[in-house]
C-alpha cells in the first residue's frame, strides 16, 4: 500500500480545523449552560461573510475576521431570544441553523465561481523545508495553529482564571452564582457570542481554504459534527482536537484507502469515521460517574432570576 | 363530537374545493431538489429546466420548489404538502425518492408525480432520466488521451446503476483509446457535500490521479483541479467558472424541453404514465465545449464519437464486453439493453475493486 502518511496527516488537519474551531466555541457556551445546536447556522453565515469580505478586500484575514464578527451577530440573535425572551434553547437553535442556511444563500448571490486569495502558509523559518514534521506540523496557514492555540487558550482560561471558574459556576449553578452576584444572562450572552465567532471562522475555513470556493449549504452537517465532538470529548478541551483530528483523520483515511483499490466493502469505509470517533471517546469517558460531572449541571436550563 | 366531526369534514371540503377551483385557474408545477439550487450542478440545472417551464407558459403556470430536501422520509412530507397545495404535476429530482413517490402517488390519484432516474411506475408515476452515460462515453474518450498519469479518478455517489452505468461507460470508452488505463474509484457516499468531495478529489490526485470525474453534485472537486494543476469533467452543469483551465468538457443536463413538454401535457389532459430515457440525439445531454488544452486531433474523434452516439452508429455499451468476473456480457458487435443498463450492478472487466452493497 502507498498511502504516503505525512501527506494523509497534512491533509487531515486541514480537513480537522474547521471542525475543531466550532467545536471550541461551543465547548465554551455549553460550560456556560447554553446549549446551543445552531453551531451548522453560524458556520454557513461565518462561511459566505468570510468568503464576502475575502473576496472583496483581497484578504483571508480580514475575511477570517468578518467571518467571526458574523457569527458572533447571529448568535447574539440566539442570546437573545433564549436569555431575554427565554424561549427554547434547543427549538431556537435549530432555528438558527434553518436561518443561518437560508440567509447566507441569500448573501452568498452571485458570489458562485469566485476564487477566494488563498490563504498563505506560515513561515516557521525554513522549518517547513525539514523532512517528514515539516509538512506536518510546518507548513500550514495561520488558521490551523490559531485552532490549536485557541483550544490551550481555552483550556488555560477554564482551568487556571478567576473567569473561567465564574463561567462554569453559572453553568453549574445559576441559582447559586446568581445569589453571588455574578451576572449569569450577561456572561452567558458573552460565551454564546464567543461560539458564534468561533464557529463563524470554522465556516469561513471552509469556504476560504478547504474547499475554497462558495456553494450554498457548503457546510453541509459540518455542526452537527462539531456539536457531537463536544459532547463526545466530555466537555474537555484538549480532547477535542483528539476527537476532531480523529474524525478528519479517518474521513481522510477512508477516502484514500478507496483511492487506493483496498480490499474492504465501501460500506465500512465510510462509516469509519463515526465510528471510530465515537468509539474512541467513549472508552476515554467509559468512567460514567467522571464523564457526568464534566457535564455542565445546569447545561439548557433556563435561567430567570426571580424563580 | 359528531357534529364537530361533521363540521370539520365541511370545513375540509370547502377547502379542498377551494383548492381545486384554484387549481382550475392555474397549472401548479411542484420540483423537490435533493441539494441547493446554486450547487451550480444536478439541482442548479433542474431549477433551470422549472425557469424555462415558467417563462414558456407564464400566467398559465405557477411553479414551486423546495430545495435541500433529504432523501427518505422527510421528502415524502414535501410532496405531501405539495399535492396538499394543489399541485398537479410534481418532478422529485432524485433517485432516492424513488419510494417515497410512489407512496405519495397512491395517497393523491389525481395528482402527476414524474421522478427522476428511477425505475418504479404507478398509474400518476412516470419515470424520467437522460442517458449520461452517452456522455460519460464522450469524456472517457478524452480522458483516456489526455492522461499522462494513466490513471483517472472517479468520485462516485451512491452504488446505484446510473453511476455505475457511468463508471462503466466511462472506462470502456477510455480503455478503448488507451489500454493502460486505470481508473480509481471513491465512493462520497453523498450527493453533495463540497467538503468531502474536495477530500475525495484531493485523495485521488495524491493516489496518481491526473483527471477527475465526478458523479456528484457540486464544483469542489472541480476548483481542486484548477488549484493542483489537473484535469476534470463538469457534472451537470459546465461548470467552467470552477476550474478555467482544469475542466476539459463537461456533460450538462438540459431538462428544460421535457419539463415544458409534461407541463403541456398536463394542461392538455394528454398527460400519460411513461417512462422516459433521453440522450445526445435528444438534447437531454450535452456535451460542453472542449478545452483548448485537448488536441484537435482528440477534438474530433470525441466530436466523431458524440455523432456516432447521435447517429445510433455507435452504443456506449457495444461488444464485446465481459463482466469483471470474465464472464461474457456482451458479443463482438452486440449492444447493451435497456432492461440491463436499468439495473446494471457490475463492473466491466478492468475495473479493479468491487461494487459496494
Amino acid at each position: 500500500m502507498d498511502i504516503s502518511i505525512v501527506s494523509l496527516l497534512a491533509t487531515l488537519i486541514v480537513a480537522a480545523t474547521p471542525i475543531l474551531l466550532a467545536a471550541t466555541g461551543e465547548l465554551i457556551v455549553e460550560k456556560s449552560g447554553v446549549l446551543n445546536l445552531g453551531v451548522e447556522g453560524m458556520m454557513i453565515i461565518g462561511a459566505i461573510c468570510g468568503f464576502i469580505a475575502a473576496v472583496n478586500t483581497d484578504s483571508p484575514l480580514i475575511g477570517f475576521i468578518v467571518a467571526a464578527l458574523a457569527g458572533a451577530a447571529l448568535s447574539l440573535l440566539f442570546a437573545v431570544l433564549t436569555q431575554y425572551l427565554l424561549a427554547n434553547q434547543v427549538a431556537s437553535g435549530l432555528a438558527l441553523t434553518l436561518f443561518g442556511l437560508g440567509l447566507s444563500a441569500l448573501l452568498g448571490h452571485g458570489y458562485s465561481g469566485i476564487k477566494p486569495p488563498s490563504s498563505p502558509k506560515m513561515e516557521w523559518f525554513g522549518m517547513a523545508e525539514l523532512p517528514v514534521v515539516g509538512p506536518i506540523f510546518f507548513n500550514h496557514d495561520m488558521m490551523v495553529y490559531f485552532s490549536i492555540f485557541l483550544v490551550l487558550v481555552v483550556w488555560l482560561f477554564l482551568k487556571f482564571t478567576r473567569g473561567g471558574l465564574i463561567l462554569r459556576a453559572v453553568g453549574e449553578n445559576h441559582e447559586a452564582a446568581h445569589a453571588l452576584g455574578y451576572k449569569v444572562i450577561r456572561i452567558r450572552i458573552l460565551a454564546i457570542m464567543f461560539g458564534g465567532s468561533c464557529a463563524g471562522m470554522g465556516g469561513a475555513y471552509l469556504s476560504l481554504v478547504r474547499v475554497p470556493q462558495w456553494t450554498e449549504g457548503m457546510t453541509a452537517g459540518a455542526g452537527w459534527i462539531a456539536l457531537a465532538i463536544v459532547v463526545f470529548a466530555s466537555w474537555k478541551p484538549w480532547r477535542l482536537i483528539l476527537g476532531a483530528y480523529l474524525f478528519g483523520g479517518v474521513t481522510i483515511l477512508q477516502l484514500n484507502l478507496q483511492a487506493n483499490g483496498f480490499d474492504m466493502p465501501v460500506s465500512y469505509l465510510s462509516m469509519a469515521p463515526y465510528l471510530v470517533t465515537i468509539v474512541v471517546l467513549v472508552i476515554m469517558s467509559a468512567d460514567r460517574r467522571r464523564a457526568s460531572l464534566n457535564a455542565p449541571a445546569s447545561l439548557g436550563k433556563i435561567f430567570h432570576a426571580s424563580s | 363530537m359528531k357534529l364537530l366531526k361533521t363540521l370539520m369534514t365541511g370545513a375540509a371540503l370547502v377547502v379542498g374545493l377551494g383548492g381545486m377551483a384554484q387549481a382550475e385557474d392555474k397549472t401548479k408545477v411542484g420540483f423537490v431538489y435533493v441539494g441547493p439550487v446554486g450547487d451550480f450542478g444536478w439541482s442548479y440545472e433542474h431549477n433551470e429546466g422549472r425557469k424555462a417551464v415558467e417563462e414558456a407558459f407564464g400566467d398559465k403556470v405557477e411553479t414551486m420548489f423546495v430545495e435541500s430536501v433529504p432523501e427518505g422520509a422527510d421528502s415524502e412530507r414535501v410532496m405531501t404538502q405539495m399535492a396538499l397545495d394543489g399541485a398537479d404535476l410534481i418532478f422529485t429530482t432524485s433517485f432516492g425518492y424513488m419510494d417515497p413517490t410512489i407512496n405519495v402517488a397512491k395517497k393523491f390519484p389525481n395528482v402527476k408525480f414524474e421522478h427522476a432516474t428511477g425505475y418504479k411506475q404507478a398509474d400518476n408515476v412516470s419515470t424520467y432520466s437522460a442517458r449520461f452515460y452517452e456522455g460519460r462515453s464522450v469524456i472517457g474518450h478524452i480522458a483516456g488521451h489526455m492522461t499522462k498519469s494513466n490513471t483517472i479518478g472517479y468520485i462516485a455517489s451512491f452504488p446505484i446503476p446510473e453511476v455505475i452505468r457511468g463508471i462503466n461507460a466511462a472506462y470502456i470508452a477510455a480503455k478503448k483509446v488507451n489500454p493502460d488505463v486505470k481508473l480509481k474509484i471513491v465512493w462520497a457516499y453523498t450527493w453533495f457535500d463540497p467538503a468531502k468531495e474536495a477530500d475525495a478529489a484531493t485523495a485521488l490526485i495524491e493516489q496518481g490521479a491526473d483527471i477527475i470525474m465526478q458523479h456528484t453534485d457540486s464544483p469542489a472537486a472541480m476548483t481542486i483541479a484548477e488549484e493542483k494543476g489537473m484535469y476534470a469533467f463538469g457534472q451537470a452543469s459546465d461548470m467552467k467558472q470552477f476550474g478555467p483551465t482544469a475542466r476539459l468538457s463537461s456533460i450538462i443536463d438540459d431538462w428544460a424541453p421535457y419539463y415544458i413538454a409534461r407541463t403541456q401535457a398536463v394542461m392538455d389532459g394528454t398527460w400519460e404514465s411513461t417512462s422516459t430515457w433521453d440522450g445526445i440525439k435528444e438534447g437531454m445531454v450535452g456535451i460542453g465545449d472542449f478545452s483548448n488544452d485537448i488536441p484537435a486531433d482528440v477534438q474530433a474523434s470525441a466530436t466523431a464519437l458524440k455523432e456516432a452516439l447521435i447517429s445510433g452508429a455507435t452504443h456506449s455499451f457495444t461488444g464485446p464486453v465481459n463482466k469483471q468476473d470474465g464472464s461474457s456480457w456482451l458479443a463482438s458487435g452486440e449492444t447493451a439493453d435497456d432492461g440491463t443498463l436499468a439495473g446494471m450492478n457490475f463492473y466491466v472487466e478492468g475495473i479493479e475493486g468491487e461494487v459496494p452493497n
